[in-house]
């Protein structure tokens, strides 16, 4: 479904070039969900703004469906790390903002958009203005926006980071339920290895500036899936383990070490 | 359950008095320090009408104070009305091209610095006696604010916002009507609050540099017979045309952007 074939990505700014992705490689199938991890700054969002057509490769090409990304595409939906709801539209309006920015029919979609509310659990609110509600019911909205066009492909860059621990488990497990349900190709960016545990089919690890990929790892436990006590605990901790070595390995921290003599690498200090 | 409704409607009235009763205190604390210092330092009504003065000479000519105030106030609301959808139309201009506003945003602020004072004569030359030359004041006095405002509206639409509809490839007009325009809203009702306040003056500089109807030209023609209450009473009528005026805007403001007031701190 999505096949980045060699991509690097430089940007250029004031103060010289930044190399943020170099030689990227990954085939995703249809209906998979890839969770991608790794420290903050090595190219996790770039990757995912290039899969959505935002920025372009200065090197590779990224396909979907066989066809080259060039620009956004409205069989790719994307969810911020910010619901970025419109403060003036009520929740039903918000979830039919790409219909009217598409120059779709409403009337189409109002039925759907509804049953997207009702399966987050948002039925009661969708008359109801952004500000009324919680972080994670406006993120909830937000999931619902980008869903509306039912897309083929949903990229979400850390969907659930600005949301306080019991709401970013409530909402991985509802993602886990509708994902099951409408199977859309799915990349999420995640700093949690948690999340990426519960939800994905494949971990891909970034390694540190220049985002480069360092292992992908197969999560090969049954759904559903929770947090809680599971029958596949060895699995589950094995992995965690593993991931856990990866992100904060000796390699990393050594080169952190040279870069920046005298200061505790990053992985220490958290 | 009682307790909980008893203390609710506490702070339903006490929300009540902080919304109306506490202008109406002020107003009637300022009102009493007014009456009472004339009074009591015996302040000759020629020199400072008492509010009591004010009253009386309110009274002897009503219908005459209050067509002179309805011609104020037209006046006023006419040149306002043109400033307001001219200036959302040239701010709309200028936001759209960076080439447009480049070339004519120093002129704009070049021609906002003329003080519009100086000009009401020239306009009475240009546009000779009654309406004209004074709508065309207010028009000059309160446009700029508008546009200023509503441009600083449609420049600060939140950058997420803009990823989100970069991400929907949405048409520059969808993005315009649908995001920015109303992202901006409540900036042009500050420039429009603004506005309204200037205008109120725009209207009684004009009167009072060509004076013949309005409040302006009673102001005039009171100081000339040396009747300070009917002058006294002419500002006053002013300045409840000007807390009208600028209150049925922030209402206005109110009904329709009941988001405004709860997405800012």
């Amino acid at each position: 479904m999505i096949k980045i074939v060699g991509v690097s990505r430089t940007f250029q700014t004031r103060k010289g070039s930044v190399e943020a992705l170099r030689n990227v490689d990954l085939d995703i199938g249809d209906g998979e969900f890839v969770a991608v991890i790794g420290r903050s700054g090595c190219g996790k969002s770039t990757l995912l703004r290039l899969v959505a057509g935002l920025i372009s490769p200065t090197a590779g090409e990224v396909l979907i469906g066989g066809t080259p990304v060039g620009k956004p595409r409205r069989d790719v939906s994307m969810m911020f790390q910010q619901p970025a709801l419109l403060p003036w539209r009520s929740v039903l309006d918000n979830v039919l903002l790409p219909i009217e920015m598409f120059g779709w029919r409403r009337s189409r979609h109002a039925e759907r958009a509804r049953h997207l509310l009702d399966m987050v659990g948002l039925t009661d609110f969708q008359s109801r203005l952004p500000h009324e509600l919680s972080g994670g019911m406006q993120q909830r909205v937000a999931l619902c926006r980008a869903l509306i066009q039912q897309p083929r492909v949903l990229l979400m860059d850390e969907p659930f980071s600005a949301l306080d621990a019991l709401t970013r488990e409530e909402l991985a497990g509802e993602l886990q339920r509708i994902h099951t349900d409408l199977k859309a190709t799915t990349i999420f960016v995640t700093h949690s290895i948690q999340e990426a545990v519960l939800l994905a089919d494949r971990v891909v690890v970034l390694s540190a500036r220049p985002g480069r990929i360092r292992k992908i790892i197969d999560v090969a436990i049954p759904r559903p899936r929770s947090f809680s006590r599971s029958t596949h605990l060895a699995e589950v901790s094995s992995i965690v383990a593993d991931l856990h070595e990866l992100l904060l390995d000796i390699e990393d921290n050594r080169d952190a070490l040279a870069a920046a003599p005298g200061r505790a690498p990053a992985g220490l200090r958290s | 359950m009682s307790v909980s409704s008893d203390t609710r409607s506490i702070s339903v009235i006490r929300a009540r008095f902080s919304a109306a009763g506490l202008p109406t205190l002020g107003a009637a604390s300022a009102l009493l320090a007014w009456w009472t210092a004339t009074t009591v330092f015996n302040v000759s009504s020629f020199f400072l009408p008492s509010p009591a003065d004010i009253m009386t000479a309110f009274r002897k000519q009503p219908e005459y104070l209050l067509r002179e105030s309805w011609v104020t106030m037209t006046e006023t609301l006419i040149g306002f009305g043109i400033a307001a959808a001219s200036g959302l139309l040239i701010a709309m201009v200028l936001t759209a091209s960076s080439v447009i506003q480049r070339a004519t945003l120093p002129l704009l602020v070049a021609l906002n610095s003329i003080p519009k004072v100086a000009i009401a004569p020239l306009l009475v030359v240009w546009m000779g006696f009654g309406q004209g030359p004074k709508i065309t004041l207010v028009l000059l006095i309160c446009f700029f604010p508008v546009v200023v405002s509503t441009m600083s509206g449609l420049t600060s639409t939140p950058a997420d916002f803009g990823e989100l509809a970069r991400s929907l490839s949405a048409s520059w007009w969808r993005v315009y009507f649908k995001v920015r325009l109303p992202w901006a809203l409540p900036q042009i009702f500050v420039g429009l609050k603004v506005a309204i306040s200037l205008a109120v003056i725009g209207a009684v500089v004009a009167e009072i540099s060509n004076p013949d109807r309005g409040l302006g030209s009673v102001i005039v023609l009171s100081g000339q017979s040396f009747d300070t209450p009917l002058a006294f009473t002419a500002l006053v009528l002013l300045a409840l045309m000007s807390v009208m005026l600028f209150y049925v805007i922030c209402a206005v403001e109110r009904l329709l952007l009941p988001w405004a007031r709860a997405i800012s701190a």
